[in-house]
């Protein structure tokens, strides 16, 4: 077990085709021109002391220990600032050199604590490495000079310290917040020797602007930013490279080690998606896998209102399977199903589908990504062939503008969000299309060119309106047009698109967009260069959340921004394979690769190799399973890493769904809000305890490697497997591996992905097969997947969930940086720190009205439920919506939310709620309830003695 | 037309009661029911004389001075609106033999014209220079100031017309002048100078700067220390613009330029030309890493022409009358005048422009009359804060950039400070490092921790602790700093300390053998 070491070729690579051939030290170089001396003799081997230069970052030219002569101009130029020439005869090392860095040293170690010994980064410190490089032998300044060694360290972030006695003020922390991370809370203060890194205007860490990315902790050389972790626990010893658990960026991380004990996680400068860098979340919140609340035995029970029984795998699987069995014998074949997780690895998703295929019969599986990107997969198929995202991230960094529509980066997808800034600072134009401002709407060295502030619901006749601009005023790219789409389909949809009444003078009644910024945006988007549409929830979970997606890809097509980098239509997938779940067939209809369950040849080859006879027809969504338990119908349910109760829109309606089954089995690492009406409890396993594979939002398979055992026994795929042979339906894989081999056989996109190739390339982005056998980083290049890409009429149908004198106020939903979704891990980890609770934000005029003000207890009604929350009264949101995160139970943000849902695909309208806010001195009736029965519910009896 | 009265309005005048003298003319003349017509004009750069009034005659301007504000009622009894005899009376300044001596090419005006009269500015040979400059084309200005051998007079001495050739080659949309005006060298005066005696010789030099480089827009930085500087290019900034000057059509021509003076917070690095494009961005003034040039990558990322005033303000003579009228002046590589600011404890303080290659002694004993106070000069301070300590047996150096380099010495900002034989040349080192420690950005380890360790080890120098080895770390420091430093500022710092230890050695308690061994 060794540590996955980086080397750091002290400036960022250049992206010059020109190489340019030197001399370093006598050995010829070539390297592409732009590249500096550093990175160039770094190519070698030649490493050139430093501190300040990383190649995460521009050079700096702080530290003055990489000076280097060079033959024919005078003095020791900086090998960071200086590039390469033609020609060029370096000398890294010489006398001169030497002693110009041991004098450097000397003065750095001047005013530096010298307790090497007993400091968190002995060991893992460029300060210490250098002082060893330059042959420092003595610190002639003495020990009564001024010095920064009684700075009091700062420990106020649950995460890291900063300790100011060992910084050496190299503002490597500085410019990763500003260069990679884009916040911009760092800086210098003061001047001279008195200059010190601080936070905000020297506020503590915690209350500054910093976001806790760790990008500073990662690029500092000392020990002055340090994970807590580290400083408690010691170096680590070992470490793993695997993918994050968390949004469906997913970053690659180093998960580094001592023994089976996790210290610290840290981002890896391969990983294509996030490229090095991370969030508070994958970086840090990784503390619940270890957290008192995770159960680690399986617990069965007779009825809800009893109090768990924890008994052994065996019995616990048997019981399930045997319940399954009874219910489907007494209820009909149909009166079970099972629900797969975003959370899980696809190789766990693809188990799930065919438990429920081949053990139950049926195909009632479906999967949470229905509650957020299922109508990403209807529009972009029908529209583009293919149900996911057409780009890579890597593509940003050739946008020129970028539509963010319905999404929130900045908190929801922050490490993506880092890399979109990074190319708005360097001028790409910026389009926001949401209810509320969002962090991007104008954040440091950032504004958007036009923030088009739409009535929650809107999204189509915004986005058809836009299609107006650019049909009426000529911006379709013909030539596009005329050789990818279909044409007749495009006529008639331009004909719609023209027509008066979808104009954005026509529209601006009720979307409430001013029409002038609307034909600005939407020429800007035509006109612009490369421009790219990035859109999340805020698109698809609306009655017409399918209709927006093709808006989405008609804007595209429109104007050609398909098929080439910086462009496309990218949707900014909520969970870590959210894709993954989606690809793996965890749909009542399609099996994996989107091929629908009706068609004969598909199902005959999944028949063949699972030695069983398919279902043609397609199963039951969730919301069907619900409707069908409360009508009596559908009794048994397994539920894989989700939590429905909380998750899932009419939270009351969830529950008498749930509470009406005779059988829920629960599999999970907690004791989750749907657990409260379960039988049977399966503990689950975290991502660090098992192998397996995330899909992210830009089709990246990627890695999840365990970096220990599972502390409830067994991973997640090995539970369904028990559960799936006591079922009788036998299953043998010995590895995940195994698992993607028959994923990789019965899907073509999948046919090229192996363990060994993702080992190799480190990712792939399906299709991934004989024609791509390295993947494929952008789509529809050279056509679309389906021929011809097709314009879809999207005609605007309002929403039947309407304001009116009851329920005045609109109601729209997202998250927080610090929380993620249901909370169920966030929560249990300091991410707390940032968000204890819900907030509902309210317009200063509607607080005005209803006489609130920040900090006030206030009852959110809606026609289907009620529930207290605090209020804070801001602008960010306009008059007539209100706004609130669902992280936390105590707030159910989904009591009110209603059952309205999309038309093609049934994601539930989680955007759009009509409700009324009012003062409050209390928890709703629905809360204290449920928390007193959630409470009872969470009993596990002692253990009885041993006989 | 009424008797036109000068009285400067130059802070160095104000500094002395020019105000308040201006005040008591216009009060007595009214008593008097005489009119006058009082002209707030530049400085002549002769603070000897200064507050010094001058009047127009028949036979020229008289001058009378120095004139405090209760002189002045018997000015105007002994007739001096005629010229009239009186004890101040110095007669035509041109004839004073500080000015005489004077080759004014770049200070012609200063103190001969109202500051903020375009009409004034064009009657005294202003805009010729812009008006060929248009003719000519961008190429071929840049040919000229090339040809003049015009180098930049903020203290590197780096050839202008390279500069200026550098920037008019980048490609770019939108490309900058920025006038460096942040004149924060000790003993130095000239831009101040001429900020408020001839800021339309500036706006000029910027006009064609910006015709020759391909830029529109100007930025003059000017540091806060010098409010009345601030508010003299801001009145003439818009008098310009309201002429045309600058504007759309900037002198007449068919190309747009125009100018914002902006206002510095107080850092002495921000008049290093990257901190201080830092600064103008609104960051915090320090020193970027070099490449990119500022020529190829400066304000904004845009490729930028960054010069002092005094190297915008010669360009304007450069043009209207030619190359070599300006080139025939000067010593070796260092062509043209050279605008001399003496001060310290010197007889005859002020602006003296000379063509290069006047040696130290004359500048110093000759022109400056010795020093104030009487007492016999120790030592001479070149090129500001960070130029090295000449003692007098270096006096022979000529005023060239290459004689003073030769002898570790530089030129700088053409600040000459005289100290007298009371000065403790240990106690200049320190201050050398100690100003360096409170003005260094702090971004360079050499300059940020360099500066305080050189402060503290001096200090034990001077206290006799452990003499010998604390000058081998001294001079370990300096090495380092002058080789490792980010900017000037760091890397010259050791100009002084080391020149200091050399030349003065007995201020240092012992006698520095090591340091002797530095050069």
């Amino acid at each position: 077990m060794g540590s996955v070491n980086e080397i750091d070729f002290g400036t960022p690579p250049s992206t010059s085709e020109n190489l340019v051939e030197l001399v370093i030290d006598g050995q010829a170089v070539r390297v592409p021109s732009g590249s500096s001396i550093l990175r160039a003799a770094q190519t070698i081997g030649a490493a050139i002391p430093k501190l300040c230069a990383t190649d995460s970052l521009q050079a700096f030219g702080s530290c003055r220990l990489c000076l280097v002569e060079i033959e024919g101009r005078a003095g020791a130029p900086a090998s960071c600032t200086t590039p390469v020439a033609q020609g060029m005869v370096v000398k890294t090392q010489t006398p001169q050199l030497a002693k110009l860095r041991r004098g450097v040293m000397e003065l750095y170690i001047s005013d530096h604590p010298l307790d090497c010994l007993t400091c968190a980064a002995n060991g893992d410190c460029e300060l210490q490495d250098m002082a060893g490089a330059v042959g420092l032998r003595e610190v002639r300044y003495g020990d009564q000079g001024k010095n920064h060694l009684d700075l009091p360290c700062d420990e106020s972030n649950p995460y890291f310290t900063f300790d100011p006695a060992k910084c050496i003020v190299c503002s490597r922390c500085v410019r990763a917040c500003d260069e990679v991370q884009g916040t911009f809370a760092l800086t210098v203060q003061d001047r001279g020797f008195s200059s010190q890194v601080a936070a905000s205007q020297s506020e503590s860490f915690l209350d500054s602007e910093c976001v806790s990315c760790g990008a500073c902790i990662q690029a500092c050389p000392t020990a002055a930013l340090t994970e807590k972790a580290v400083i408690e626990i010691g170096q680590p010893a070992h470490s793993v490279v695997t993918t994050c658990a968390y949004c469906g960026v997913g970053c690659t991380f180093k998960a580094e080690m001592r023994g089976e004990e996790l210290v610290r996680m840290v981002p890896h400068k391969d990983g294509k998606a996030n490229r090095g860098h991370s969030c508070v979340k994958g970086r840090f919140a990784w503390g619940y896998a270890t957290h008192r609340d995770r159960i680690l035995n399986p617990m069965i029970r007779g009825s809800i209102q009893e109090p768990w029984r924890e008994v052994s795998w065996a019995e616990a699987i048997t019981y399930a399977a045997a319940e399954f069995k009874r219910i489907q014998a007494k209820y009909g074949r149909g009166a079970v199903g099972g629900i797969t997780s975003s959370r899980c690895t696809n190789e766990e998703t693809y188990l799930v589908q065919k438990m429920v295929r081949t053990a139950f019969g049926n195909n009632n599986v479906d999967t949470c990504a229905r509650v957020c990107h299922s109508p990403t997969g209807y529009g972009l198929k029908t529209t583009l062939g293919t149900s996911a995202g057409t780009q890579d991230f890597d593509s940003v960094a050739q946008c020129d503008v970028m539509v963010v529509i319905g999404a929130n980066p900045t908190d929801g997808h922050p490490v993506f969000a880092s890399r979109m800034k990074q190319r708005l600072r360097q001028g790409a134009k910026l389009i926001v299309i949401d209810p509320r401002r969002i962090d991007l709407v104008r954040t440091p060295h950032i504004e958007a060119a036009h923030h088009l502030p739409l009535r929650p619901g809107t999204n189509v006749a915004v986005l058809t309106a836009m299609a107006h601009v650019i049909v009426t005023e000529g911006l379709v790219d013909e030539m596009f047009v005329q050789t990818r789409c279909e044409l007749d389909a495009f006529e008639f949809w331009a004909e719609f698109v023209s027509r008066p009444e979808n104009s954005p003078e026509a529209t601006q009644a009720y979307t409430g967009v001013d029409a002038g910024e609307l034909r600005a945006a939407a020429r800007l988007y035509a006109t612009g260069g490369a421009a790219a549409i990035y859109y999340g929830l805020g698109v698809t979970e609306h009655s017409q959340g399918s209709t927006a997606v093709m808006a989405i890809a008609n804007l595209a097509m429109a104007t050609g921004n398909l098929g080439k980098p910086g462009c496309g239509v990218n949707p900014l997938r909520g969970q870590n394979n959210v894709q993954g779940a989606c690809d793996m067939g965890s749909f009542p209809h399609e099996v994996t690769g989107y091929r629908h369950i009706s068609d004969d040849a598909t199902r005959a080859m999944f028949e063949d190799l699972w030695g069983v006879e398919l279902d043609a027809e397609p199963g039951l969504r969730i919301p069907n399973m619900l409707d069908a338990a409360v009508e009596g119908s559908f009794k048994g349910l397994y539920v894989q890493g989700e939590d429905i109760l909380q998750s899932d829109p009419n939270t009351r309606h969830v529950a008498a769904g749930l509470a009406a089954m005779e059988c829920v089995v629960v599999h999970d690492l907690f004791l989750n809000e749907t657990a409260t009406y379960a039988h049977v409890f399966l503990p689950g396993s975290t991502f660090l305890e098992k192998d397996g594979t995330f899909t992210n939002a830009e089709r990246r398979i990627q890695r999840v490697r365990k970096v220990m055992s599972p502390r409830n026994g067994y991973g997640d795929w090995e539970v369904t497997q028990l559960l799936s042979n006591a079922l009788g339906s036998p299953m043998s894989y010995a590895h995940p591996s195994e698992i993607m081999q028959e994923i990789a056989t019965l899907t073509p996109t999948f046919a090229g992905v192996t363990y060994d190739r993702l080992d190799a390339l480190g990712s792939v982005q399906w299709p991934c097969n004989a024609a791509a056998p390295e993947g494929t980083p952008v789509m529809h290049v050279d056509g679309f997947v389906r021929g011809k890409g097709k314009f879809i009429v999207t005609e605007y149908v309002p929403t039947d969930e309407k304001i009116g004198p009851r329920f005045p106020l609109l109601l729209t939903t997202g998250r927080i940086l610090s929380q993620y979704n249901v909370g169920a891990q966030t929560r249990r980890t300091a991410n707390v720190a940032w968000h204890q609770e819900d907030i509902l934000e309210i317009h200063p005029h509607d607080a005005e009205d209803r006489g609130i003000g920040d900090g006030d207890w206030v009852k959110l009604h809606s026609r289907a439920g009620a529930t207290t929350l605090r209020a804070i009264v801001t602008d960010r949101v306009a008059p007539g919506v209100v706004y609130t995160t669902f992280h936390h139970p105590d707030t159910q943000a989904n009591v009110v939310t209603t059952e309205h849902s999309d038309w093609a695909t049934n994601c539930p309208e989680y955007k759009v709620t009509a409700v009324q806010v009012a003062r409050s001195n209390g928890p709703t009736d629905w809360q204290s309830d449920y928390s007193s029965k959630a409470r009872r519910s969470r009993r596990v009896a002692p253990v009885e003695p041993a006989e | 037309m009424n008797p036109r009265v000068f009285v400067p309005g130059d802070a160095a005048a104000a500094a002395v009661g020019a105000d308040e003298v201006a005040t008591a003319v216009a009060a007595e003349a009214a008593r008097l029911g005489v009119p006058v017509q009082i002209v707030r004009n530049g400085s002549r750069g002769v603070f000897e004389f200064e507050t010094l009034v001058e009047i127009e005659t028949g036979a020229g301007r008289i001058g009378y001075g120095p004139i405090y504000p209760e002189d002045v009622a018997g000015l105007m009894a002994a007739g001096f609106l005629q010229g009239g005899p009186h004890p101040k009376r110095v007669g035509r300044p041109e004839a004073l033999p500080f000015l005489a001596r004077q080759t004014r090419l770049t200070f012609a005006r200063c103190g001969l014209t109202d500051p903020f009269s375009i009409d004034d500015y064009r009657a005294n040979g202003g805009i010729v220079g812009l008006e060929k400059a248009l003719r000519l084309g961008p190429a071929e200005i840049v040919e000229r100031v090339k040809a003049s051998g015009l180098r930049g007079r903020g203290g590197a001495g780096f050839p202008a017309g390279i500069k200026w050739e550098t920037v008019a080659r980048a490609q770019a949309l939108q490309k900058y002048v920025v006038c460096n005006a942040d004149e924060g060298d000790s003993g130095t005066f000239a831009d101040r100078m001429l900020l408020e005696g001839d800021p339309f010789l500036l706006i000029e030099g910027m006009v064609i700067a910006g015709l020759a480089v391909g830029a529109s827009q100007g930025f003059i930085y000017v540091r806060s220390e010098y409010p009345h500087a601030i508010a003299a290019i801001r009145r003439a900034t818009a008098a310009a613009r309201a002429t045309g000057l600058l504007g759309a059509s900037a002198g007449g021509g068919s190309r747009a330029f125009d100018i914002e003076v902006r206002v510095g917070a107080g850092a002495y690095v921000c008049g290093e030309e990257t901190a201080l494009l830092e600064s103008l961005e609104g960051k915090r003034g320090q020193v970027r890493a070099k490449p990119p040039l500022p020529a190829h990558a400066g304000l904004f990322g845009r490729p930028t022409l960054v010069n002092n005033v005094l190297t915008l303000a010669a360009v304007p003579f450069i043009l209207a009358q030619g190359a070599d009228a300006y080139a025939s002046l000067g010593h070796g590589r260092s062509r043209g005048t050279l605008p001399v600011q003496l001060a310290g404890d010197v007889r005859n303080g002020g602006l003296f422009e000379t063509p290069f290659g006047m040696p130290l002694a004359e500048l110093v004993d000759d022109i400056g009359g010795g020093t104030l106070s009487g007492r016999p000069v120790r030592a001479v301070q070149v090129g500001g804060p960070l130029g090295a300590y000449f003692p007098r047996t270096l006096f022979d150096t000529p005023l060239d950039y290459e004689a003073f380099a030769a002898r570790d010495g530089l030129i700088g900002h053409g600040g000459v400070v005289v100290f007298n034989d009371t000065v403790d040349m240990g106690q200049q080192a320190r201050f050398a490092l100690e100003f360096c420690a409170i003005e260094s950005c702090g971004k360079c380890t050499p300059c940020r921790i360099g500066s305080v360790r050189g402060a503290e080890t001096l200090d034990r120098i001077l206290a006799g602790e452990r003499p010998e080895a604390n000058l081998a770390v001294l001079n370990d420091l300096c090495e380092v700093m002058a080789a490792g430093s980010l900017c000037a500022l760091g890397g010259l710092t050791p100009y002084p300390v080391r020149s200091a230890l050399k030349h003065f050695a007995e201020d240092f308690g012992a006698v520095p053998r090591a340091a002797a061994d530095v050069s």
